[in-house]
């Protein structure tokens, strides 16, 4: 029996002492101005690189577009939204991890699912092709 | 068994806490808006799933290339990110407590996300001008549906904005304000995101089409 | 030139004398009744003055207590009218042979079968679950309410007002004649003009709301609430399975809600997501509301798991067999349930390479399932096993939830379901799984925890009677199904040509007339206990010598739940107080800080009604003013920044003292 050596430490993981102070863990005038310029930067990019065609290969600019927006999500994540593994004891990033998968996992399959169903049911109907 | 184990006779157990403190009021406010943003994702998620399967389907009628302008969908992205970082200096003023600043913040903030809105309509209004409706293709259809549904988030986002600014200008950065602030910091960066979504995968990824 | 047919659209929208359904004798009957039964029971209330009280204590109430209780009256309400729509479509299919059109015409019965899915699973099944999670899940955890008492209050109340709307639709107008997922292109406005679909979809959105904010308090109430030394793996299985319940709703009603939106859409500005021209793809309305539909089968019965494991280990006297296991076994099967949502429609034609992976995904969510089995069953294993009623629902639980588990993963094979898809055996698997698993964790449920919320426990006679009804009459109604369905026969088929069939449906029909005795039982022995109540009085509010932390406290509860907030060494937290010698404390009582009530959620939910019915009925004008006025509540709401006040430490010396009484009687007699 563990129990009696245990603390009584309430359960809460993020149990804030004084009803705030952590909530204030934000950013600070830095933090805020480096999220900015770095969303900045990788929102001017994907823009400049459809519109100049810089890349010539539309399958490569989609692709660098894809990567980019990811980065600049993990940008707004953590410099805007203050994304870190401590607040309210980790819960909001398993809850964010939580989603991402829920995210991923329904984005990825309907396509799958519709696209097998389009290239089945629907023979020369396939989406790629047309315009 | 466990339950064999007697316990040492010495110590006697704590079965309840005597002197409590008093649970902070909306303690669980920040995650609980948390997880709410989180639905709201999954909710956005099922509109790009649309949008991802339906966008192809132009039905004979305008594709992305007829329709969208780039310059101006980078103005109005530009619009939303200013939002942000005033959002933060808001933030910033609030933790200093400097009434003043932040409500003035919070106007510039609330201005450029007007400003944003104004933009998508005026865009939604040339595009159905044009005759290139809702009702024209599946892809018109989830185009609308999806940026229309982030036009609106925004659109509450600034009710709500001038609600607490009111708020704030009765009561003062009482906690409950503060905590309020905060949320409506989490939804407008939270709308930043997905609009980083909509921009590469609706607009951007468009144009490769 | 004033022209008044305009006048009258403008004010009443599509809603004309003739959409009250006056030509069918059926309904005009059950309105008289439903009227009749109304007024008395409105009268009654005037009578005895219990308006202001009920105002007072229980519709404005943020006491998760009493909100779940009202959880719990609205399902029970609503499966009387689930189960006349079940009994109605058994009888029919029995007596619609050679060449007879039964006693329904096509558009009644096709309203009446939609109607029983959406009712059941949304009106029923969700309330009852959401109900026991409302009321068990703090006092588990040692906590005094939920996280967010408001928007407790305002969640039944939205829920509350999804069901009106369902409910109206019998009596104005009429309900969709879809199936309950109203699948399009049925459902679009081409092939269903009339106003039943769109009470389907305003109905559930606005009962869809009320889930996801409630799937919200609860997550936060378990992850923040719990009573100090209640770490994640000492939270009792019933709070795991809650927690994991709440987080699928959090994950799944989004979707169902928006896409209930595009269906919308499609039908009110004809937009072509689901239409079968101009590039809409009605099956993918098909993918998206299975991608919702899945989890929520698994959002009904992970708290019926949860239900048996808390009634197992209580009854077989021994902590509950591999905790560990079954905590892990239930998070699977949470993150699995995402990943199987194609078996509903693997003949869409997906082709082999995608219903392979959805199949083999399926056939492993049976893995867990069925760990949590065997951990009942060594739970039960050489344990003092007392078969009082929630011990009987629980082990025909086993027998009837293996069945159907087997049956689904014979389901899950896709060239097997391309033989029984949409078939007679389908509609026997979920009816096998969710009765025998949902429903009777949800009696089981009632009768274990009914003590502890009203001080008495339910009558045994008639709780035996009404669970023998429930059984056998499952088993009669279903297993035909199952036979008829390898037969080939489809579901929702009103008449039938072949004879040979008849006597499977008539056995059916009886085992749903034994069911309706079953029911009728269950609403007996609730109101024999409440006769018998000084009989059946428990003081000790620990009546089955359990071992949670809900025991702890008298029954019912006090408001504050406890006076002290409890501190947790074991599983078993209240298992562990009573063997270690734990004395309830008699002093030192300091007062206590309490959400205070409020009626806004009741206006919310009632202007939110207000909308859903405007909008179904085209009336704008209605649906524009309660939009605003939702807005302005809401936004006025948040101006009031007192929401809280303390119960005085004399009050709760009082309520103590009184429960010291009570207790010292109770040991001397």
């Amino acid at each position: 029996m563990k129990a009696d050596t245990h603390s009584l430490q309430p359960a809460h993981d993020a149990h804030p002492a004084d009803g705030h102070g952590e909530h204030h863990a934000g950013g600070s005038r830095e933090s805020y101005l480096i999220g900015f310029g770095l969303s900045v930067i990788l929102t001017a990019i994907p823009f400049w690189l459809v519109m100049s065609g810089a890349l010539g290969d539309k399958q490569l600019t989609g692709l660098a577009i894809t990567v980019l927006a990811a980065i600049q999500i993990v940008v707004h994540m953590v410099y805007f939204l203050h994304m870190n593994t401590r607040s309210e004891g980790g819960w909001t990033m398993m809850a964010l991890i939580f989603t991402i998968i829920m995210v991923v996992i329904g984005l990825t399959g309907t396509l799958w699912v519709m696209h097998h169903l389009n290239v089945n049911m629907m023979p020369g109907h396939d989406m790629s092709t047309m315009q | 068994m466990t339950l064999a184990v007697v316990p040492p006779q010495n110590s006697e157990p704590v079965f309840y806490v005597v002197d409590e403190h008093e649970h902070p009021e909306g303690a669980s406010t920040m995650l609980g808006f948390w997880i709410y943003l989180m639905s709201d994702c999954l909710m956005f998620a099922m509109l790009f799933a649309t949008f991802g399967v339906l966008g192809g389907n132009y039905a004979a009628g305008p594709a992305p290339k007829d329709l969208f302008d780039l310059p101006l969908v980078a103005v109005n992205t530009s619009m939303l990110l200013l939002s942000s970082i005033t959002y933060g200096f808001a933030m910033l003023a609030m933790e200093k407590s400097r009434v003043g600043a932040m409500q003035a913040w919070l106007v510039i903030t609330g201005l450029f996300g007007l400003a944003f809105i104004s933009i998508e309509l005026f865009e939604f209004a040339h595009m159905i001008h044009e005759g290139a409706t809702p009702q024209r293709s599946a892809f018109l259809s989830s185009f609308f549906t999806l940026v229309g549904t982030h036009g609106l988030h925004v659109t509450f986002g600034l009710v709500w904005l001038v609600t607490l600014m009111v708020q704030v200008a009765r009561y003062g950065l009482i906690e409950a304000n503060r905590r309020r602030l905060m949320c409506l910091s989490m939804f407008w960066h939270f709308l930043d995101v997905v609009w980083i979504g909509v921009f590469t995968f609706v607009y951007l990824m468009g144009m490769l089409r | 030139m004033f022209d008044t047919s305009f006048l009258t659209k403008a004010i009443f929208g599509r809603l004309t004398l003739e959409s009250l359904p006056l030509h069918e004798p059926i309904v005009v009957g059950t309105f008289v009744v439903v009227a009749l039964g109304g007024v008395a029971l409105l009268g009654a209330v005037t009578y005895f003055r219990l308006w202001g009280y009920l105002w007072r204590e229980w519709f404005t109430t943020v006491d998760h207590k009493r909100i779940g209780i009202m959880y719990m009256i609205l399902g029970i309400v609503m499966l009387l009218r689930g189960f006349a729509d079940a009994i109605m479509m058994r009888l029919q299919q029995a007596i619609a042979f050679g060449g007879s059109e039964g006693y329904l015409n096509a558009h009644h019965y096709d309203q009446i079968f939609t109607a029983h899915g959406v009712i059941m699973i949304f009106f029923v099944a969700m309330p009852l679950v959401t109900g026991l999670m409302n009321y068990v899940v703090p006092l588990q955890i040692g906590a005094r309410d939920v996280s967010f008492p408001f928007l407790n209050n305002f969640s039944f109340w939205m829920t509350v007002g999804g069901a009106v709307l369902v409910m109206i639709s019998l009596f104005v107008g009429e309900f969709a004649r879809t199936g309950w997922l109203a699948y399009p292109p049925l459902s679009n406005i081409g092939y269903s003009p009339d106003v039943g679909v769109d009470y389907y979809i305003w109905g559930l959105q606005v009962a869809g709301v009320g889930t996801t904010l409630s799937g919200i308090n609860l997550i936060c109430t378990i992850v923040k609430l719990r009573a100090p030394g209640m770490t994640m793996m000492r939270m009792p299985v019933f709070t795991w399975t809650s927690l994991c319940t709440n987080v699928l709703i959090v994950a799944s009603f989004p979707v169902l809600t928006a896409v209930l939106a595009l269906l919308s859409l499609d039908r009110y500005i004809g937009t072509n997501f689901f239409t079968n021209d101009f590039g809409g793809s009605p099956m993918m309305y098909v993918n998206l509301i299975w991608i919702w539909g899945h989890p929520e089968v698994y959002i009904l019965v992970l708290p019926a798991f949860g239900i048996f494991s808390e009634v197992t280990s209580t009854f077989s006297g021994k902590r509950l067999f591999g905790y560990t296991s079954m905590v892990y076994a239930t998070v699977v099967i949470t993150i699995l349930s995402y990943l199987v949502w194609l078996h509903h429609f693997f003949t869409m034609g997906s082709g082999a390479s995608v219903n392979s992976f959805f199949g083999i995904t399926t056939m492993i969510i049976s893995i867990p399932t069925g760990a949590k089995m065997f951990n009942w069953l060594f739970t039960m294993y050489r344990g003092r096993i007392r078969f009082e009623l929630p011990m009987m629902w629980t082990v025909a639980f086993m027998f009837t939830f293996v069945i159907g588990g087997m049956t689904g993963v014979l389901l899950a094979v896709p060239p097997a379901d391309f033989v029984l898809h949409n078939s007679l055996f389908l509609i026997a698997h979920f009816h096998n799984v969710i009765i025998g698993g949902v429903v009777f964790g949800a009696f089981a449920g009632i009768a274990y925890w009914f003590p502890k919320a009203f001080g008495f426990r339910l009558d045994p006679f008639w709780g035996k009677l009404s669970f023998w009804f429930w059984v056998v009459g499952f088993y009669f109604a279903f297993m035909p199904l199952y036979v008829l369905g390898l037969m080939g026969v489809t579901r929702r088929l009103r008449v039938f040509d072949d004879p040979s069939l008849q006597i499977w449906f008539i056995i059916a029909g009886i085992g749903a007339f034994l069911i309706f005795l079953g029911i009728i039982s269950f609403l007996v022995q609730i109101a024999v206990s409440v006769l018998k109540r000084e009989a059946l009085k428990d003081v000790t509010g620990d009546p089955w010598n359990a071992r949670t932390l809900e025991w702890a406290t008298s029954s019912p509860p006090p408001a504050y739940n406890f006076a002290f907030t409890p501190v947790v060494h074991d599983n078993d937290a209240w298992w562990d107080m009573k063997r270690r010698g734990y004395r309830r404390p008699l002093t030192g009582f300091k007062p206590i800080h309490m959400p205070s009530n409020t009626g806004t959620g009741v206006i919310l939910a009632a202007l939110a009604t207000a909308m859903g019915f405007g909008l179904i009925w085209y009336i704008w004008w209605l649906a524009a003013v309660s939009f605003i006025g939702l807005l302005a509540v809401a936004i006025g709401h948040t101006f009031n920044y007192h929401r809280d006040y303390h119960i005085p430490a004399d009050e709760v010396v009082r309520v103590e003292d009184a429960r010291t009484h009570l207790l010292a009687a109770g040991a001397k007699s």
